[in-house]
C-alpha cells in the first residue's frame, strides 16, 4: 500500500491512465451504452458497427502513416468515389479481376501525385491534398459523365466480386477481417520495421532525419502511397458491398477518418501516434454513433458529441503531458 | 557580504518527474549585486533548479524567498513580475518576428485603441539594444540574426522589466570570445546596478573570471558553496565529481597511416574558397577560427548536405561525389552536427531509437528491427560516454543539455566511420565528460579513423589535434603540426593577419 501510495505521488498511475487515456474512454463507452441500451452489447450490433467502420478503418490506417509522418492527407474522401465508381463500372466491362487491377493502379498514381509534390517539390501537405480533394472529384464526375454506377443486376449475386463487401469467413464479415488483418499488417509494419522507425523520424524532426541518412522526400512519398493504397481496398470493399457507386459516396469521409486518427491519440505534429490508437480511435468513434442512435438521439446528434469527444480526448491528451488541465502560461 | 540579506533564498526545493528525482532538497541564496555561479555535472539538476526558481515547474517541496518573503510562482509572467529573469539554455524566440516584438512579447505597449503602438514600442527597444550595443534594430528579424545576437535579443527581453535576478543558463555555449567579451560587459554593468545574476556554465576559465561565489550541485542534491576568490578549478571539480581530472590518458600520437580523405580545391559559392586538406587514417585534424570562417559549411558538404560549386573529395584515393548523407555514411563519414536540437535528435524519440537511428536499417532480425541489437548499441555508448538517462526509454528531450549532446555523439560514434567530423563536440559539456570525450576522439583516432574537429574553444583544439587548420572567412590561412601551433600565432592565424600560406 505504502508503495501505492508512493507510487501516487511520483505521478506513475496518474500518468499510466492519462498516457493511455484513450483505452479508458473506450472501456468507460462500452460500460455506458451497455448500461443505457441492451442492445448495444450484442454480438450482432457489435458485428454490424465494426462493419460499418471498417471501410474508415482501413482509410485511417494510412492517414495515421501519413500523419505521423508530419503531412495531412485530405483527399482519401474524394479517391474513395473515384475508386469505387471505376471498380464498379468496370466490373461488367472487363471483369472483377482486371477492374481491381486497373483501379488499383489509377489510385495509385493518384497517391503518387500527392507524394510527389509533397516529398520531392516539397509542397505543403494541406494544399496539396486539398487540392486533390476537388480535383479527383471533378474526374470522378469526367469519368462516370455524371451518372451513377451499378454492376448488372443480375451478375450481382453470382460474381465472386461479391466476396469482399458481402462475403463471411467463419461468420466474421469479410470487410471486418480485411480491416483487422490489414491493421495488423501495416501496424506491424509502422511499429517494427526500420521504415516504420524513419517515418516517426521524418514527422519528429524532417532536418535530424536527413541528418541521419534519411531520404526524407522518398519516406514523405511512400506514405501517400500506402494512404492511397488503403483507399484502394477500402473502395472495393465499398464497391463489392453496395455493387454500384454514386459520384460523392466519399465526400465528408476525409474528416471522418481524420476524426478517428486524432480521437486515437496521434499528434497531428506528426512523430508519435500508432495503429493500434487508430483502431480504437475508429471503433470509438463507430460505437459513439451506434450507441446514440440506439439510445434514441437523432442522428444528428451523433456530430455534436463526437466533436465533444474529440476535444476531450486531446485535451485529456496534452494535460497529462504537462500535468495540469490548464496552460501554466497565462 | 555575510551582513547583507539575500535578494533570493530557495529553501528545500525537491522537484521529481517520473523515475527521476531531479532536485532532493537543494538551498540556494543569492546576494544583491553578486555574480552567482551554480555548477556542476550534466544532469545534476541545474536547470531545473532555475525553471522552478522561473515559475516553468512547480517543486514538490520546499519554498522560494525573495525578499526575505515567501512566493509561489505559478509561470514565468509571475516570475518576471518578482523580479526573475531566465535566459534559457536553449534559445526560445519567435524567429518569424522582429527584434521589437520578440522582447516585448506577450506585453506589447498599446495605443488607446488597443492597437499595438509601434512607436513607443520601438523607441523603447531601440534604447535597450543601444544600451547593450547591439549594431541591429528593432525591426531586423530575429531569424535572419546570429545566434550570439539572439542571445542579446533574450538579454533585451530581461531588461525590459525591473529584475532583481537574471539566470543565465549556458550563455557562452555558442558565442564566440569577442561575444564573451561583449556579454561579460553586459554582467558587470548589471552588477553595477545591483541586479544579481545567476551564472551557469561548465567553463571553469569563465567561472572563475565573472563570479563572486560558486555553488555546487551533484545528482540533484546540494554539495556547497565556494568563494570564488579562495578556491581553485581543482577544489571545484573534486566537489563536482568527486574526483579530479585526468587529462593524462592517451594524449600520445597514435599511428598514422594513409590519407582516407583528400579534399582539392574545394569551394562554395561565397561561402569558402579554394580548400585543400588532407586527413590521414589515425590523425586528428582540427579546423579553428571565427564563427562564419567557413568550417561548417566545409563539414556540410563533405556530409553531402551542401553541393561544393567546384573541387574534388578523394577517399581512400578515389575521387567520390556525395549527394547526400545517405551517400556520406555510405561511404564511411559521419558529422556530428553543430546544433543538436534541430540537426541531431529527434527530441520526441527515446534515447535508444536516437543512437541506432542512421543504422537502423542495418540491425534487422528478418523484417523487424531486433531489439536486443538495438539495446546492445544503447547500452555500450552510454556506458562509454556515461549518459545519464532514467532508462532507454526516456525521451531524448526530457534529458540534461549535456546528456543529449552525448546522445548526438553516441549516434554517430556507433557508425563507426572512417572520417568522422565533429562540429563543436562538448558544446555544454561539464568538465569530467569533456575530458572523457577528448580522450575518445584521441582513442579513435588511435584505433585509425581520420578525424576532424571543429571548434571555436582554442583549449579544445589544442588539446586533441595532431594538426591544425586555421580559417578566417572561408580560408585556409595556415596549417600548423602540434609542435607548431599555440594561442598566439593561432589568434594571429584566425585574424586574417597572419602569414597568409597559398592552400
Ligand atoms: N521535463 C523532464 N521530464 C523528465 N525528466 C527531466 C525533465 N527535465 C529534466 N529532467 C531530468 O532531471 C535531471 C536534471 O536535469 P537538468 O536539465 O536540470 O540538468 P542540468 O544540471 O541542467 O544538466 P546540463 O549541464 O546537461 O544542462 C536529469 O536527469 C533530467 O533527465
Ligand atoms: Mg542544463
Amino acid at each position: 500500500m505504502a508503495g501505492f501510495v508512493e507510487r501516487m505521488r511520483n505521478g506513475d498511475i496518474k500518468s499510466l491512465i492519462a498516457r493511455n487515456g484513450i483505452f479508458v474512454a473506450f472501456v468507460a463507452f462500452m460500460i455506458a451504452f451497455g448500461i443505457g441500451s441492451d442492445r448495444f452489447l450484442t454480438f450482432d450490433n457489435l458485428e454490424s458497427v465494426v462493419r460499418s467502420s471498417a471501410m474508415i478503418g482501413i482509410m485511417a490506417l494510412g492517414v495515421t502513416i501519413v500523419v505521423i509522418s508530419g503531412n495531412l492527407d485530405l483527399s482519401v474522401g474524394s479517391m474513395l468515389s473515384f475508386g469505387t465508381v471505376m471498380v464498379v463500372n468496370l466490373h461488367d466491362k472487363i471483369g472483377p479481376g482486371p477492374a481491381i487491377l486497373v483501379m488499383m493502379i489509377c489510385v495509385l498514381l493518384l497517391g503518387a501525385v500527392n507524394g510527389f509534390l509533397i516529398g520531392f517539390v516539397r509542397l505543403n501537405s494541406l494544399i496539396v491534398t486539398l487540392g486533390m480533394l476537388s480535383a479527383i472529384q471533378g474526374l470522378t464526375l469526367i469519368y462516370s459523365g455524371g451518372k451513377n454506377v451499378d454492376v448488372n443486376p443480375s451478375t450481382q449475386d453470382t460474381t465472386w466480386f461479391r466476396v469482399f463487401g458481402r462475403g463471411e469467413v467463419a461468420g466474421i464479415d469479410m470487410p471486418i477481417i480485411i480491416f483487422f488483418a490489414l491493421a495488423s499488417f501495416v501496424g506491424f509494419i509502422i511499429a517494427f520495421t526500420p521504415y516504420g522507425r524513419r517515418v516517426y523520424a521524418v514527422g519528429g524532426n524532417p532536418t535530424a532525419a536527413v541528418f541521419s541518412g534519411i531520404r526524407r522526400n522518398r519516406v514523405v512519398f511512400s506514405t501517400y502511397i500506402v494512404s492511397a493504397f488503403c483507399v484502394g481496398i477500402a473502395s472495393i470493399i465499398l464497391g463489392s458491398r453496395v455493387m454500384g457507386s454514386q459520384n460523392n459516396v466519399g465526400q465528408g469521409y476525409e474528416l471522418l477518418v481524420l476524426a478517428s486518427v486524432i480521437l486515437g491519440g496521434t499528434s497531428l505534429l506528426g512523430g508519435s501516434g500508432s495503429i493500434l490508437k487508430t483502431v480504437i480511435g475508429v471503433l470509438i468513434l463507430g460505437f459513439i454513433q451506434n450507441g446514440l442512435l440506439l439510445l434514441g438521439y437523432p442522428y444528428f446528434a451523433q456530430w455534436i458529441v463526437t466533436w465533444i469527444v474529440i476535444i476531450l480526448a486531446v485535451w485529456l491528451d496534452v494535460a497529462a503531458k504537462r500535468g495540469r488541465l490548464l496552460s501554466p502560461i497565462a | 557580504m555575510s551582513e547583507a540579506q539575500p535578494v533570493l533564498r530557495l529553501e528545500g526545493i525537491v522537484k521529481t518527474f517520473p523515475g527521476v528525482r531531479a532536485l532532493d532538497g537543494v538551498d540556494f541564496s543569492v546576494f544583491p549585486g553578486e555574480v552567482h555561479a551554480l555548477m556542476g555535472e550534466n544532469g545534476a539538476g541545474k536547470s531545473t533548479l532555475m525553471k522552478v526558481l522561473a515559475g516553468m515547474y512547480q517543486p514538490n517541496e520546499g519554498r522560494i524567498m525573495i525578499d526575505r518573503k515567501p512566493v509561489v510562482m505559478r509561470n514565468p509572467i509571475e516570475a518576471k513580475q518578482n523580479g526573475i529573469i531566465l535566459i534559457h539554455q536553449e534559445l526560445s524566440l519567435a524567429e518569424q518576428m522582429t527584434v521589437a516584438e520578440n522582447v516585448f512579447l506577450g506585453e506589447l505597449p498599446r495605443t488607446r485603441w488597443g492597437f499595438v503602438d509601434w512607436k513607443v514600442l520601438e523607441e523603447r527597444v531601440g534604447s535597450i539594444l543601444a544600451k547593450l550595443n547591439c549594431d541591429f534594430g528593432p525591426r531586423t528579424n530575429v531569424g535572419s540574426l546570429s545566434i550570439a545576437k539572439k542571445q542579446m535579443v533574450e538579454i533585451a527581453r530581461a531588461l525590459t522589466h525591473h529584475a532583481k535576478v537574471v539566470v543565465f543558463d549556458e550563455p557562452t555555449a555558442s558565442l564566440t570570445d569577442a561575444e564573451k567579451v561583449v556579454l561579460f560587459d553586459i554582467i558587470n554593468d548589471l552588477k553595477s546596478d545591483g541586479v544579481s545574476i545567476v551564472y551557469i556554465s561548465h567553463r571553469m576559465e569563465e567561472i572563475f573570471t565573472i563570479s563572486d561565489r560558486i555553488t555546487v550541485l551533484r545528482d540533484g542534491s546540494y554539495r556547497g558553496t565556494l568563494v570564488a576568490a579562495d578556491t581553485t578549478e581543482d577544489e571545484v571539480t573534486q566537489l563536482m565529481i568527486g574526483r579530479s581530472l585526468d587529462y593524462s590518458r592517451n594524449i600520445e600520437q597514435g599511428e598514422i597511416g594513409d590519407i582516407t580523405l583528400e579534399v582539392d580545391g574545394l569551394s562554395c559559392g561565397r561561402l569558402y574558397s579554394d580548400v585543400s586538406f588532407a586527413v590521414r587514417a589515425g590523425e586528428v585534424v582540427g579546423f579553428y577560427g571565427l564563427v562564419g570562417a567557413g568550417r561548417t559549411e566545409i563539414a556540410e558538404t563533405l556530409f553531402g548536405l551542401r553541393e561544393p560549386t567546384s573541387g574534388t573529395i578523394r577517399l581512400d584515393g578515389e575521387a567520390v561525389s556525395i549527394g547526400s548523407p545517405a551517400d556520406a555514411i555510405a561511404n564511411g563519414i559521419s558529422l556530428v552536427p553543430e546544433s543538436r536540437k534541430e540537426q541531431g535528435l529527434v527530441l520526441g524519440m527515446n534515447c535508444r531509437d536516437n543512437i541506432t537511428l542512421p543504422q537502423v536499417d542495418d540491425m534487422t532480425a528478418g523484417p523487424f528491427v531486433s531489439n536486443g541489437a538495438e539495446i546492445a548499441i544503447y547500452d555500450m555508448y552510454r556506458d562509454r560516454l556515461d549518459i545519464k538517462a532514467p532508462s532507454w526509454r526516456s525521451e531524448v528531450g526530457n534529458l540534461s543539455g549535456g546528456n543529449q549532446q552525448k546522445i548526438v555523439i553516441g549516434k554517430w560514434l556507433a557508425m563507426k566511420p572512417r572520417v568522422l567530423i565533429v562540429d563543436e563536440p562538448t558544446r555544454g559539456i561539464d568538465v569530467g565528460s569533456k575530458a572523457e570525450i577528448h580522450n575518445l576522439i584521441r582513442e579513435l583516432a588511435h584505433s585509425g579513423y581520420a578525424v576532424i574537429v571543429i571548434s571555436s574553444e582554442m583549449p579544445e583544439i589544442l588539446r586533441v589535434s595532431d594538426r591544425v587548420i586555421a580559417m578566417y572567412q572561408g580560408r585556409i590561412m595556415r596549417e600548423f603540426t602540434a609542435d607548431e601551433v599555440n594561442e598566439d600565432n593561432l589568434v594571429q592565424a584566425i585574424s586574417g593577419v597572419g602569414n597568409g600560406k597559398a592552400a
